[in-house]
């Protein structure tokens, strides 16, 4: 069984490499690229595959899932600019996919245990765009 | 990883099939054969799938993307009557099932020329008429 639950979080981010030029970046970016940056309002829908404990009946206390995604992702996330507060935005351009890879990362061992196991993380960065991450081993076998 | 962009247009069109009667079309497609036609804003999402680019950290160049569904999809399709204006439902009825096989068409035919590469791939596509209709082809 497959439960999702949904966060939101805003912040500001530049996508563009410094070993390019402004106008490579541009090129590669458009006008994500603008030097001071600009924000989005990012939603997030985490979803987790497991079965339900027979008991409790519940994959996954969601409460609990509440308080770890906040804990992980939106305390550190939320109202930031993702290239200077939040790395590793320092060195890795902030696209939604990195993004995305980013939250995965810092979900995925809070999984290892129990019942349920993360299955995908979609982030919308926008009403009509958005990504779907599996991590490296789900990728693979998608 | 996938990434998946959202497009909209709006479009008319009539369900109305030349192998049926009158009586016939209007059981089998009830109002949708209404003889002017009606429309929909139809929404189309169109999901790539790749790995993400090491350097650019990007699945898809996104206003590649943007541009190769812009010119083969939605500068034809959007406020036309797809019976009349898109050679394709000269003699398909443009029902959803026909419109997404002929989106799929002209995306998967211009798709190299637009990303020559072994990825970003064309994963799925997925149409909605309104609400609560919508269709998906998968590859």
């Amino acid at each position: 069984m497959f439960i999702t639950r949904r966060a939101e979080f805003s912040a500001s981010h530049v996508c563009a490499q410094k070993a390019l030029s402004a106008e490579q970046n541009k090129e590669l970016y458009g006008p994500a690229a603008n030097p001071n940056g600009h924000g989005h309002n990012y939603l997030l829908e985490v979803t987790l595959e497991g079965e339900p404990d027979p008991v409790t009946g519940m994959v996954l206390d969601l409460k609990k899932l509440k308080e770890l995604i906040q804990q992980a992702v939106i305390d550190p996330m939320d109202h930031r600019f993702l290239n200077y507060e939040v790395p590793p935005f320092d060195k890795v351009v902030p696209t939604t996919e990195n993004v995305a890879v980013e939250i995965w990362r810092r979900l995925e061992p809070h999984f290892e245990e129990g019942n349920a196991r993360l299955n995908n993380v979609r982030l919308y960065e926008t009403e009509d765009l958005y990504v779907d991450y599996a991590g490296a081993a789900g990728e693979e076998s998608r | 990883m996938r990434i998946t962009r959202r497009y909209r247009f709006a479009a008319s069109h009539r369900l109305h099939s030349p192998a049926f009667s009158e009586n016939e079309n209007a059981e089998l497609y009830g109002k949708c054969s209404n003889p002017y036609g009606h429309g929909h804003d139809y929404v189309l999402d169109v999901t790539a799938v790749g790995p993400v680019d090491p350097t650019s950290g990007q699945v898809v160049h996104v206003p590649t993307l943007d541009l190769l569904v812009s010119d083969q999809v939605l500068k034809d399709f959007d406020h036309r009557y797809l019976n009349t204006d898109l050679c394709e439902f000269k003699t398909a009825v443009p029902t959803s099932e026909n419109i997404i096989r002929v989106i799929e068409d002209r995306l998967r035919g211009r798709w190299k020329e637009s990303f020559p590469s072994e990825w970003p791939r064309l994963e799925s596509i997925r149409l909605r008429e309104t609400k609560r209709n919508s269709f998906e082809l998968k590859s």
